[in-house]
């Protein structure tokens, strides 16, 4: 709990009733929760250590709404915090006491699909699995597949740029999203992209996607469908050590093939899923590694077949490729029950550096070492073939020391991370989590440079503050 | 400051030029090798800074995709090195310099990212800011920023790499660039249909699009435009030619084009392509080789594959038009007979009524400073792009006025 949130304006909350009072009648068909109870709902994320209950949550239905809401904010000086299902692991969605929360939940409708430009035009509040359901039968998907899929919202994804276990293939959220509607703190409604690919222009939707709701709120989107597949199946591959595993990655890149998913889960994840799931995980091996292919019965076949041989010259210690649907669900609901089971044993703070691939091997050493020098457990299970590392410190939650050292322990990992050639997050976002991070990527002149853009979309700094850049960081004149 | 040609070698001296520039009030000219200066308004400035001598691979990491390249490296050179490790750019970048006087692969990946000019595998692969994963760059006040980085996941902060993807040196001089690249496909198999109309070579296209095969090019070109391809039956062909183009290990490329030939049955007798004449075919598409050896008018039409052949139609009543469509109808490069405006009044005008974006790509020095050359664009986006401007370049020195008069 060592992040503390800007001090509040104290006019703003001495003006809560007036206030929430105006928005009631501002937009009458909004869902406006001003009571303490219905407010204790979004007082935080899925960053749950940081709590914080707002001035009110506010739920729209339109664009429109969204417009006069941010308007009247603007006019009054009021600061939003836009928020989706509220399943950020960075404080992304963490209220301020001065805020309004603004809460697209209920803007779920699919607006228009479009199969032969193989794009769907939806409201931002509508789930990311939501999307892929809606065009499924029409035999689509939508791509990036973070793991909270089931509840986390488009506009959620597009904040924080989300990706998923399919990216190395199929790109991040930046990558398949072609158009926004967005409305800028000053009520201004902006269509950007859209129909076309790559209108000319400068790219807006770039620093859109990823701007964790510090530029404007998104309140529809176009995004790029993919035609399904004929068919996809991984291969379980156990490893005796870390570094085979890891080695094995990069061989497989290297041999030309590029697989819908490479997953890796270390030792104590590989232990504790087996436990909670039964997917029949090979307890005694070191490393585990699911990569899956896509394409005809034929090519999977070839496919698979060629990654098995690669595999070889690593020693595997287990080789399981999958045969039918029924062999590829249980692969798969191993990895997928993971985060789930582990939070069952313990309570875990979930980290999201990125590595280059080469470093991969140094770095699971380090993180095993770091987490050591704190006297935590530490489980391991990520996308590898990107190199987005998602250590699970295992504290206890109820013990404020744990917390703190926890963190600490955290921040460690993420230098070794930047130390490394990589990034303090690859998908998660910086959000108040790892604000005070940013000088350990970045100099003065690039957050300069990037605090200017913030001022460009949000002159007074209303939107989602205290988030993203270090608390001193005021917007240069 | 001097005027004339500089050509730093390092971002910290590109930076030192550039504070100059801001201190004595000079316009810069910015580019890479120069082989694009004659797309957007002339920016008329006696300064021109050109980033030709920050060439080479700063870090060439095959076995993790990644290319860290100076902004000044040519891009025959980035596809030798790729090319050695059977790999490539994945969006097939649109080679724009032999139609505008200059030799194939001269132009610089900094140049590259700074147009934001994809080929025809953006239709399965994305575009190639999709591709950029970090800059160096230099920006208007004359210090070197970063973004981004080496890794191929990152959100750290706002995206400033992708964007200075497609703003033409208005905003930063990038000095260097990380790319994500990808394996190149061994086997390439291409169907080509003949004598479609414009309306049924699209829907062809989509139908082509809309199979698990994977499709990594779909074009259809008007009659005059095939008789630069070197392959004998398409340049003869005297109609139009569209082709759909699949990639993979040999085996399954073989199987996809077989399965998309017998989808494509209802379009008449098909002739495939084996690699060796696909990579030829889209070598001649990547080069834009009917629209060489002219300097006639030529356009870049952003559209969708709905819209794409009304679009086309409706010009065609009002002038003389040749189309090639990429993209599977979202894309049209366009040329126009040599009108004193390019035929810009009638495209604008086509456009504001149905739809989509044009870019004009070559005409004259005249035409070019009398006409919008970049699509125009509604206020407030207008508005933001001028305040985005601003907040990379205050003084408003990085090429002034390439993309919006006065901007």
């Amino acid at each position: 709990m060592s992040l503390t949130l800007p001090e509040p304006d104290r006019a703003v909350l001495a003006r809560q009733d007036d206030l929430v009072r105006q928005l009631g009648r501002l937009v009458p068909q909004a869902v406006l929760i001003a009571d303490e109870e219905g407010r204790r709902t979004f007082e935080t994320d899925a960053l749950t250590a940081y709590r914080c209950l707002p001035l009110a949550v506010i739920l729209p239905s339109s664009t429109e709404e969204v417009s006069s809401i941010l308007r009247f904010c603007h006019e009054n000086h009021i600061k939003v915090v836009p928020r989706g299902a509220g399943t950020s692991l960075a404080g992304g969605a963490l209220p301020l006491e001065d805020s309004i929360v603004l809460c697209l939940s209920r803007m779920t409708k699919v607006l228009a699909i479009d199969t032969l430009s193989r794009t769907a035009c939806v409201e931002a509040g509508i789930t990311n699995l939501g999307i892929t359901q809606a065009v499924a039968a029409q035999g689509f998907f939508y791509a990036p597949d973070p793991s909270s899929q089931i509840a986390c919202t488009l506009g959620g994804n597009i904040a924080t740029n989300s990706g998923g276990a399919h990216c190395l293939k199929y790109g991040v959220t930046v990558n398949n999203v072609q158009g926004v509607r967005l409305v800028l703190m000053n009520g201004d409604i902006i269509d950007i992209g859209g129909d076309h690919l790559d209108a000319s222009g400068y790219d807006f939707l770039a620093l859109i996607v990823g701007s964790e709701g510090q530029l404007g709120v998104v309140t529809e989107a176009t995004v790029q469908l993919i035609k399904a597949p004929e068919g996809a199946r991984p291969v379980l591959l156990g490893f005796a050590s870390t570094e085979a595993a890891a080695a094995c990655v990069g061989a497989i890149i290297a041999a030309g093939i590029v697989p819908v998913a490479i997953e890796f889960l270390d030792r104590p994840a590989i232990n504790v899923c087996e436990h909670f799931v039964a997917a029949g995980y090979p307890p005694d091996a070191e490393a585990l590694l699911i990569v899956e292919v896509e394409g005809s019965d034929d090519e999977i076949e070839y496919l698979l077949e060629k990654v098995e041989e690669i595999a070889r010259d690593y020693k595997p210690t287990t080789v399981r490729r999958s045969q039918n649907a029924a062999e590829s669900a249980l692969i798969w609901k191993g990895r997928k029950a993971a985060f789930g089971a582990i939070g069952q044993l313990s309570d875990y703070y979930c980290m999201d550096g990125v590595i280059p691939l080469s470093k991969l091997p140094k770095a699971l050493e380090e993180i095993g070492n770091i987490c050591k020098r704190y006297r935590f457990d530490v489980a391991n299970i990520f996308h590898a073939g990107d190199g987005n590392l998602h250590p699970l410190i295992l504290y206890d939650a109820n013990d404020g020391m744990q917390l703190q050292r926890a963190e600490q322990c955290g921040a460690e990992i993420l230098k070794l991370c930047v130390e490394l050639g990589g990034c303090l997050t690859g998908e998660h976002g910086v959000g108040l989590e790892k604000r005070e991070l940013m000088y350990v990527q970045y100099s003065d002149a690039d957050l300069e440079q990037q605090m200017r853009i913030k001022t460009v979309f949000d002159p007074e700094w209303l939107l989602n503050p205290g988030k993203v850049f270090p608390l001193e960081g005021r917007p240069p004149q | 400051m001097r005027l004339g040609f500089h050509a730093p070698e390092t971002a910290e001296e590109l930076a030192h030029l550039v504070a100059e520039a801001v201190d004595t009030r000079t316009p810069l000219e910015v580019m890479g090798r120069g082989t694009k200066r004659e797309i957007g308004r002339p920016v008329g400035s006696g300064s021109v800074v050109s980033t030709e001598r920050m060439t080479g691979a700063i870090l060439y990491e095959p076995n993790e995709l990644i290319l860290v390249a100076q902004a000044g490296t040519p891009l025959a050179q980035i596809d030798a090195m790729l090319a050695e490790n059977e790999q490539e750019l994945p969006f097939e970048p649109v080679d724009l310099g032999p139609i505008l006087g200059y030799a194939a692969g001269e132009a610089t990946v900094g140049g590259m990212v700074a147009t934001n000019i994809s080929g025809s595998r953006r239709v399965l692969a994305g575009a190639a800011r999709d591709y950029v994963l970090g800059v160096k760059a230099v920006n208007g006040r004359g210090e070197v920023i970063k973004s981004g980085g080496r890794v191929m996941k990152n959100v750290t902060g706002y995206d400033i790499s992708r964007a200075l993807a497609g703003s033409w040196g208005t905003l930063a001089i990038m000095t260097e660039i990380s790319l994500k690249v990808l394996p190149a496909q061994r086997e390439v198999r291409t169907i080509v249909c003949f004598g479609l109309p414009d309306a049924t070579g699209v829907e062809a296209m989509c139908l082509a699009m809309d199979t698990p095969f994977e499709v990594s090019g779909a074009v259809h070109m008007h009659p005059g435009l095939t008789t630069a391809h070197s392959h004998a039956d398409i340049s003869g062909s005297g109609v139009s030619v569209t082709a759909i183009r699949v990639e993979n290990f040999p085996a399954a490329a073989r199987y996809r084009a077989s399965r998309l030939r017998q989808a494509l049955a209802a379009y008449g007798p098909a002739l495939e392509l084996d690699t060796a004449a696909s990579r030829v075919f889209w070598h001649e598409i990547r080069t834009l080789k009917m629209f060489q050896g002219t300097k006639t008018p030529l356009w870049r039409i952003g559209t969708t594959p709905q819209g794409a052949s009304k679009l086309i139609a409706a010009l065609a009543r009002k002038i003389e038009v040749s189309a090639l469509y990429d993209w599977s109808g979202g894309l049209i490069w366009l040329g126009t007979p040599p009108l004193t405006d390019a035929g810009a009044v009638e495209v604008r005008r086509t456009i504001a009524e149905l739809g989509g974006h044009a870019t004009l790509i070559r005409a004259d020095a005249p035409t070019r400073g009398a006409i919008d050359i970049f699509q125009p664009l509604d206020q407030p986006l207008m508005a933001l792009t001028a305040k985005l401007k601003q907040a990379f370049d205050p003084a408003g020195i990085l090429n002034p006025g390439r993309m919006y008069q006065g901007l």
